[in-house]
C-alpha cells in the first residue's frame, strides 16, 4: 500500500464522470423543485415557491395512486419471484445432472435481453386479437383476456411478465448462495432431529441472509423503476392500470414542461426509494434470526 | 441418475420451454408472412426474411443501429479503462476515505433513472452548452451519461479481479525499477485482461438495452439508439407485427451471442460479488 495522493490520481476521473451525471442532476433537481418554472408559461422563468411543489404533490391523487401501484407491484413480484426461485432452486440442485450448464445458460437469457425487447415480446405474445396468449386462454379457459381494456388482465399481465423476466435471476443467485452453503450445521440439525420447516427457518434463512438481503434489494429497486418493458406492453393502460411511478413521471413531466412540479415529484420518488431500501435493510440485518 | 434427479431434469426442461416460448414466439412471427400472421401455430412454417430485410432496408433502423454500436463500444471501452484506474488505485494505495468513496461510487447505479431524467435533460440541454454545441441529441452525451450505471458495475467488477492479483508481484516489478505506469500495464493489464473482457461485454450489453436515458436525451437519427427505434416503431406503426418481431429480435441479437460467455458472471456481476455465480 502506497501514500495517498497518488490513488486519488487513479480515482479521479472516474469521480469525476459521476460527479457530474450522478451527483450534480441531483443537486440540480433539489434546487429545481423549489421553484415555479414551466417553460411553456406566459412567464417562463424561475420563479420561488418554497414547499408549494410539494405541498400540491401530496394532493395530486394520480401520483399517489401511482405510488402505490408501484409499491403494490413491487411487493407482489419481489416475494413471489423470492418464493419460486427458493423452491426452484432447491428442486433443481441435484448435483450430476446432466446438461446443466445449458440449462443455467438458457435462464440467464431472460435477464441480458433489452427490456425494451422483452416488452416488444410479451406484446406480440398478449396483444388482443393476435397474440397467442388471448386465444388459448379463450379456448382453454373461456375467458376474455385483453389487456387493453381489462385492468386487472393488463396488471396481472405486467407481473407475469416481470416474473418471466427476473425469476431466472432470483433462482440462479439463490442457488450459488445455497451451493456455497457449510454442510456441517444442516447435518448438526437433522441429528438434532430438527423437522424441515425449522431447518429452515432456524438454520438456512440465517446463513444465507446476505444473499437473500441482497438479491431482494437488487430486485425491489429493480421493480420499483421498472419503466421500458410496462410501456412496451401496455402503454400504462388501460386507463392508469399500470402506470407505474417511473413511467407517470415520464410521460407527464415532459409534455407538460412543468420543470418545477416534475423536479418534486422526482425527487419524492427517490426519497421513497431510499426510505424502502433502508427499511429492508434494518428489517433483515436487525431481526434476530432465531438460532442466534 | 436418482428419482430426484430425474424430477430435476424435468423441471428444468419445464422451465426451459417457459423461458423459451417468448423468445421463440418472437422469432415464429418474425418468419412468417403477412397472410399467415394470425396462425397460432407454434412451429416456423417456411423461411420467409422479407421482414428482416425490410427492417434492414430502412436508412433510419441501419443509422439507429449504428449509433447504439458506437455509443455501446464507446461506452464500454471508456468504462473499462476508468474502471480499471479506479479500481488501481482502490486496490493499490490506501486512500483516505477510500471506503466512502467506494460506497458512494457504487450507490449510483441504484439510482432509479426515471427519476434523473428530468435534470438531465435540463443539464443537457440548458447547461451543458458549449457555443453550438450541447450535449442533448449527441452520441457523446449517452456515451458519459452511461457512465452513471456502467461505470460503478466496472469499478466493482475490476477492483475484485484486482485484489485477486497478488501484490507481491506489482512489488517485485517495482524492485526491478518499473514506474507505476509500467506496472499498470506490464503487470496489472496482461492478468486482468480476461476480467475486462467481461467487464467490456456486460457493460456493453447493458449500454445497449438502456432505452429510457436514450428515448428523452436524443431526439434525431444522429443520436437515437436502436431501442428507441423498436418503442417508436411500436407507437407508430401498430400492426405490422411480423416487422416489428424482427426488429426485436435483432435488438435481442447481440445478448444472444454472448450469453453463453457472459453466463458464468452474470450472477456474480449483478450481485455485486456477493455471490459467485
Amino acid at each position: 500500500m502506497r501514500q495517498s495522493n497518488i490513488g486519488w490520481l487513479f480515482l479521479a476521473p472516474a469521480t469525476l464522470i459521476l460527479f457530474v451525471v450522478g451527483f450534480v442532476p441531483f443537486i440540480y433537481i433539489l434546487y429545481v423543485g423549489f421553484f415555479d418554472w414551466n417553460t411553456n408559461a406566459i412567464d417562463p422563468t424561475l420563479r420561488w415557491a418554497g414547499l408549494q411543489n410539494y405541498r400540491s404533490l401530496v394532493f395530486d391523487t394520480t401520483f399517489l395512486n401511482s405510488l402505490a401501484r408501484t409499491l403494490g407491484f413491487a411487493f407482489f413480484v419481489v416475494v413471489s419471484e423470492l418464493l419460486s426461485g427458493y423452491v426452484l432452486a432447491r428442486a433443481l440442485m441435484a448435483d450430476r445432472l446432466w446438461g446443466r450448464q445449458f440449462f443455467r445458460t438458457i435462464h440467464t437469457l431472460p435477464i441480458v435481453v433489452a427490456p425494451i425487447a422483452v416488452g416488444a415480446t410479451w406484446r406480440l405474445l398478449c396483444v388482443p386479437g393476435f397474440g397467442i396468449v388471448p386465444y388459448y386462454v379463450k379456448l382453454w379457459f373461456g375467458i376474455d383476456y385483453n389487456i387493453s381494456t381489462n385492468a386487472y388482465h393488463a396488471f396481472a399481465t405486467a407481473i407475469i411478465m416481470d416474473l418471466w423476466h427476473w425469476t431466472p435471476f432470483v433462482t440462479l443467485s439463490l442457488m450459488a448462495g445455497l451451493t456455497a452453503l457449510p454442510k456441517e450445521p444442516l447435518e448438526q440439525a437433522q441429528i438434532d432431529g430438527g423437522n424441515k420447516l425449522q431447518i429452515f427457518w432456524y438454520v438456512i434463512v440465517p446463513m444465507l441472509k446476505p444473499v437473500l438481503l441482497t438479491t431482494v434489494f437488487i430486485r425491489l429497486m429493480d421493480a420499483l423503476r421498472s419503466v421500458d418493458e410496462i410501456w412496451m406492453l401496455t402503454k400504462g393502460g388501460p386507463a392508469e392500470a399500470t402506470r407505474f411511478i417511473g413511467l407517470h413521471i415520464w410521460i407527464n413531466v415532459f409534455p407538460k414542461t412543468d420543470y418545477g412540479y416534475g423536479a418534486a415529484m422526482s425527487l419524492l420518488t427517490l426519497y421513497v426509494t431510499i426510505v424502502l431500501s433502508w427499511l429492508l435493510f434494518v428489517a433483515m440485518t436487525g431481526r434476530k434470526g432465531g438460532a442466534q | 441418475m436418482r428419482r430426484s434427479g430425474i424430477a430435476s431434469f424435468v423441471l428444468w426442461i419445464c422451465l426451459t420451454i417457459l423461458t423459451l416460448l417468448p423468445v421463440w414466439w418472437m422469432l415464429i412471427v418474425s418468419m412468417r408472412p403477412r397472410v399467415k400472421l394470425y396462425s397460432k401455430s407454434f412451429l416456423i412454417d417456411d423461411l420467409y426474411w422479407d421482414n428482416f430485410l425490410a427492417v434492414l432496408n430502412s436508412s433510419s433502423f441501419l443509422q439507429y443501429l449504428w449509433n447504439s454500436l458506437i455509443v455501446a463500444t464507446s461506452n464500454a471501452a471508456l468504462v473499462c479503462a476508468l474502471g480499471l484506474l479506479a479500481a488501481f488505485g482502490l486496490s493499490r494505495y490506501k486512500i483516505s476515505g477510500g471506503d466512502n468513496v467506494f460506497f458512494w461510487l457504487i450507490t449510483n447505479r441504484m439510482a432509479p433513472p426515471a427519476v434523473f431524467l428530468l435534470p438531465l435533460f435540463l443539464l443537457f440541454t440548458k447547461w451543458f452548452v458549449f457555443g453550438d454545441f450541447m450535449l442533448f441529441d449527441t452520441k457523446i452525451g449517452l456515451i458519459l451519461l452511461y457512465c452513471v450505471f456502467n461505470l460503478p458495475f466496472a469499478i466493482w467488477l475490476l477492483k475484485g479481479m484486482l485484489d485477486g492479483i497478488p501484490l507481491e508481484l506489482d512489488e517485485a516489478a517495482r524492485v526491478d525499477g518499473a514506474t507505476t505506469g509500467q506496472v499498470l500495464s506490464n503487470v496489472i493489464l496482461p492478468l486482468a485482461r480476461p476480467g475486462l473482457a467481461v467487464t467490456f461485454i456486460l457493460t456493453w450489453i447493458f449500454a445497449w438495452n438502456e432505452y429510457l436515458f436514450a428515448a428523452t436525451l436524443t431526439s434525431s437519427a444522429d443520436a437515437r439508439t436502436v431501442t428507441t427505434a423498436l418503442a417508436e416503431y411500436v407507437s407508430v406503426t401498430g400492426t405490422n407485427w411480423g416487422e416489428m418481431a424482427a426488429m426485436a429480435f435483432l435488438t435481442t441479437l447481440p445478448a444472444l451471442i454472448v450469453l453463453g460467455f457472459v453466463q458464468k458472471h452474470i450472477v456474480t456481476g449483478l450481485t455485486f460479488g456477493a455471490l459467485k455465480g
